[in-house]
């Protein structure tokens, strides 16, 4: 199943010169692109964790695309995304973030049930790739 | 022009370019005005300047009719003594390669060895990487480069910076123009320890001194750009003081001539606040006298 998270995630994935097209407009803006990484595709993971330092007064999408590539290498196998932190008074928060890597093969997730007071049922969402231990989700190690 | 243009004809030979027009189009022309009008005496630099700017126009045109070749390096190296213009060049050779489109966005970084440079273990990549994401699609301009490497200390992380650099310079070519800047003798040691940096520049330029009526002329410049003017005796004196400061050490070229006018606009401020009832001109407080530049420190040494 595909993840569909942030920007663009209903389109087909972003091509290299896309993703730069894309940077390249936050950094006109001003921007602070990010580049953050997980394995734990739960859409209310918010602790993605993040690759290198923030990557301030940049001019030119060249700088991100190489940490991206760099990025890539290490975590192929898992989510990637840009964050485009817009760091003006007033907005302090991040403007746009979309996924520009996913692993090859996406599980899904399962809807647990679980039955309290009686009758009641609570609804669970639970990835099938966090059955397995941080790292080797998605064919890593 | 127009007319001779055969628009049926797909083949690159047959497609006629105005050359004139392509060289006000980018309007470096402009640029390189500026560069004679600023930038007094370096002869050999704006020469060679004048034929980058050359090649990188052809390059724009070869590269429209699909003549493909590799992007040119651009790397260079600028030598010379302290105070040629060495940082003042890097600034117009960024703004030239932008109009041309070779670099994308213009920027000049400049930075030394603590830029680059970590002070501990894993310290140093990271810290390279960053000055270079800023300056990519513009210039990194490497002031006393030599600084990088550290010949009595094998363990100097300086070595990591230079191999980052090398492999950014070699990979991305078309994303970063490096140039590295420093005095000559001390660059050609540097260049000779790091081979690899060597091939890697594409031009080296060597910055000349200045002539004593070159550095006259530059003192000009300066002082109409402060808005101050010799008068005809200080005139006369600053031509002597450049002549008897080019003789003591430590002489740096344009830097020093800066330094001299504002010791002068100094004892100028002091003659006139001297004498307070006198009433002032504009002329008064523009016009540097004779005894402003005659009471300097080089004239009573070599009396």
């Amino acid at each position: 199943m595909r993840v569909t998270q942030g920007c663009f995630s209903f389109l087909p994935d972003l091509t290299d010169e896309q993703i730069s097209a894309q940077v390249q407009y936050c950094l006109g803006k001003g921007w602070a692109v990010n580049i953050e990484f997980t394995d734990d595709p739960h859409p209310r993971n918010t602790f993605w964790e993040m690759w290198g330092l923030p990557m301030f007064d940049l001019r030119d999408a060249a700088g991100v695309m190489m940490e991206l590539n760099a990025c890539r290498k290490v975590y192929g196998d898992r989510y990637i995304r840009m964050s485009a932190f817009d760091s003006s008074h007033g907005w302090e928060s991040v403007r746009l973030s979309f996924i520009v890597n996913r692993p090859k093969d996406e599980p899904g997730f399962r809807l647990e049930r679980h039955e309290v007071d009686g009758r009641n049922i609570r609804y669970t969402t639970k990835s099938y790739a966090v059955d397995r231990p941080e790292g080797g989700r998605y064919g890593g190690k | 022009m127009s007319a001779l243009v055969d628009s049926s004809s797909g083949t690159p030979s047959a497609v006629q370019v105005d050359l004139r027009r392509e060289f006000n189009e980018v309007g470096i022309g402009e640029v390189l005005d500026q560069l004679d009008r600023e930038l007094i005496g370096l002869k050999p630099v704006k020469t060679r300047i004048r034929e980058i700017a050359s090649l990188l126009l052809i390059e724009r045109i070869r590269k429209r009719m699909s003549l493909t070749s590799d992007v040119p390096t651009l790397h260079m190296s600028f030598t010379g003594n302290p105070g040629t213009g060495k940082t003042t060049v890097a600034l117009r050779i960024a703004s030239i390669l932008h109009r041309l489109g070779f670099v994308r966005r213009g920027q000049v970084v400049s930075v030394t060895r603590d830029e680059l440079v970590g002070q501990y273990i894993g310290h140093t990549a990271p810290k390279t990487k960053e000055i270079l994401k800023k300056a990519m699609g513009g210039v990194l301009f490497i002031d006393e480069a030599y600084y990088l490497h550290r010949p009595d200390n094998e363990r100097d992380y300086g070595q990591e910076a230079i191999e980052i650099l090398l492999q950014v310079m070699e990979s991305q070519r078309e994303d970063l123009v490096v140039i590295l800047a420093g005095y000559g003798d001390r660059m050609d040691k540097f260049f000779g320890s790091n081979p690899g940096f060597r091939s890697r520049i594409a031009h080296h330029i060597d910055f000349p001194d200045y002539a004593d009526d070159e550095l006259l002329a530059i003192a000009d410049l300066m002082l109409a750009d402060m808005n101050y003017r010799f008068s005809a005796g200080a005139r006369e004196a600053f031509v002597r003081y450049i002549a008897l400061r080019k003789t003591q050490p430590l002489f740096s070229n344009a830097r020093s001539i800066r330094n001299a006018l504002d010791r002068m606009r100094l004892r100028q401020a002091n003659r006139l606040v001297a004498d307070l009832d006198r009433v002032l001109t504009a002329d008064d407080i523009m016009s540097l006298e004779a005894a402003d530049v005659l009471a300097s420190r080089v004239f009573s040494q070599n009396a």
